[in-house]
């Protein structure tokens, strides 16, 4: 963890909701599943999102956030130029190493970190098959940049793009193979996901205090005790969380 | 050069900084940050007699100036925090902590501080009487005279460390309680817990904790914790150890001026985990600035 004074390189809308955030300035490696909390002024808590890129060479991290309160209404007003504090490197990232065959799985903004983690394991020599569940179309984003890096299934809950259903109707339907799978989304998802197969690493997300492991806000449950989202997790073993019934 | 140091039980601390519990975890963690031997000690979280989970999520809403919390006592119990925990942070801080305690029945505290007692690198224990996020036992004690007099005075016979008794500011009269604990054998008193506060949902209506209440902390209760203290130290003569919302050294001078011998850091931690090293450095310049040579010299100075 580092506290990085960094410097706003672009903030842009997506569509309807959603914006990118690039910054500069960043001294430390980010891993793929790790996340950041912004600072901003006039709110007492920092927001949490996970890295969904980053690069040693620019120095540069990017979050994708929807508008969603208050605070994520300001972020939108930020202009590049500005500056941010900024809580970097927080949490645990996937473990991708050895894997063969990895299946990427992002639900709605889930699908953030999941680019990030597509594009090291495509660094890495192997090309990721990346399934992206959205409610329609119109909430959808970075498709273009995911084919490039990987080969990309899209569900839609209305059918506007590719599968009609969720992921996992989508795995089910289509027979997608994989040896492990990596996914962050919505709470019900990986909860049906980890039904499905518990052999698969499942980024959580929740309302936090600190975002690194003092005050306790975050914590789940988990068959080896409890859990911090922020600093067990972002990322757990989908056989170990223990889901609210 | 100004001197930092303070005397609690006897005991000289290296300065008066010490975080509050709940919000340092068991304090090793933090020394991935900074070096926290220079914190003048550090205050345990909260810990029972049995391991607790605590609240379903959420437990944390926002506010302005500060947060509410509803976690619940979450700690593995008392027996894996002294065998666990205390040793991991033995290693990285030498000096003593305050270790705090919480609970249902009276039993579940005498037992606890009774454990706490054989742990050599505890200080002090503090009791938290002032817990609001607990359904029973917690802030329960802490809002009646009566009830923290009998619990004090049965932790105290056991206790072979200074009691600590962490003060509930949800109550009309806090020097009333004060002076109740000093009267069972309470070494010190430690004030304000949080406030009792209420955060609901726009699109629902309805509450964001899963408790629906919880504790509201951070700045915006710093002037209420500051005149809870001054009021504190006209009734009692042991030393209180002031917090709520402190999050600069000149919050620590006012503390000072209202009575407290020592302070404890909380939300703050929570918002910049590097606060109690900047406090810390910062301090001798802002005493410099202020004419002040030592702490305890300006110790009260409020009523003069």
């Amino acid at each position: 963890m580092r506290l990085e004074n960094l410097k706003i390189a672009k903030n842009e809308c997506l569509n309807e909701s959603v914006f990118e955030m690039e910054f500069f300035g960043v001294t430390e490696p980010l891993e793929a599943g790790q996340f950041v909390n912004v600072g901003l002024n006039g709110f007492s808590l920092r927001r949490p999102f996970g890295v969904a890129d980053y690069s040693r060479a620019y120095k540069s991290l990017t979050i994708i956030y929807r508008v969603q309160g208050k605070g994520t209404e300001f972020m939108s007003t930020l202009k590049a130029g500005n500056y941010a504090e900024v809580l970097t490197g927080l949490g645990n990232g996937f473990n991708y190493s050895g894997v063969k065959k990895p299946l990427l799985i992002g639900g709605g903004m889930g699908t953030a970190p999941i680019y990030y983690l597509a594009k090291k394991i495509n660094e890495s020599g192997i090309k990721p098959t990346v399934l992206l569940g959205f409610r329609s179309l119109k909430e959808a984003f970075y498709l273009e940049q995911f084919k490039k890096i990987s080969n990309l299934v899209i569900a839609t809950d209305d059918g506007s793009a590719g599968f009609k259903g969720n992921v996992l109707e989508c795995i089910q339907t289509k027979n997608l193979a994989y040896d492990k799978y990596f996914a962050c989304g919505p709470e019900i998802m990986l909860k049906n996901l980890a039904k499905f197969d518990g052999n698969g690493e499942i980024s959580l997300e929740a309302r936090m205090g600190c975002g690194f492991g003092a005050c306790m806000g975050c914590s789940i449950k988990t068959k080896g005790g409890f859990g911090r989202v922020c600093k067990e997790g972002p990322v757990f073993k989908a056989e170990e969380v223990i889901f609210n019934e | 050069m100004s001197n930092l140091s303070v005397k609690l039980f006897g005991k000289t601390l290296d300065n008066p900084i010490i975080p509050a519990s709940g919000t340092f975890g068991f304090g090793y963690e933090f020394n991935e940050y900074y070096d926290i031997s220079i914190l003048g000690s550090i205050c345990l979280k909260g810990t029972t007699l049995e391991e607790r989970y605590g609240n379903p999520l959420p437990r944390i809403a926002e506010c302005p100036a500060g947060m509410l919390n509803a976690i619940g006592l979450q700690n593995p119990g008392v027996d894996k925090v002294i065998s666990t925990e205390l040793k991991k942070l033995k290693k990285v801080y030498p000096k003593k902590v305050i270790a705090n305690v919480g609970g249902t029945l009276v039993e579940d505290y005498v037992e606890t501080v009774k454990r706490f007692s054989t742990a050599s690198s505890v200080l002090a224990i503090e009791l938290n009487i002032s817990c609001p996020n607990v359904k029973s036992g917690g802030m329960a004690f802490g809002t009646s005279a009566k009830s923290a007099e009998e619990l004090t005075k049965a932790v105290v016979a056991v206790s072979t460390k200074p009691i600590i008794v962490k003060l509930s500011p949800n109550v009309t009269d806090i020097s009333e309680i004060a002076k109740a604990v000093e009267g069972a054998g309470a070494s010190a008193v430690s004030l304000i817990n949080t406030l009792v506060g209420l955060r609901l949902d726009l699109k629902t209506g309805k509450p964001i904790l899963s408790m629906n209440t919880g504790g509201y902390s951070g700045k915006g209760v710093f002037p209420v914790a500051l005149r809870m203290v001054y009021q504190t130290y006209k009734a009692v003569k042991i030393p209180i150890i002031g917090m709520g919302g402190i999050s600069t050294a000149e919050d620590i001078l006012e503390m000072f001026y209202a009575g407290a011998s020592a302070v404890m850091i909380g939300t703050e931690n929570l918002i910049n985990p590097y606060i109690c090293k900047e406090i810390i450095e910062s301090l001798p310049s802002v005493m410099e600035q202020h004419g002040i040579s030592s702490l305890q010299s300006i110790k009260g100075k409020a009523h003069l």
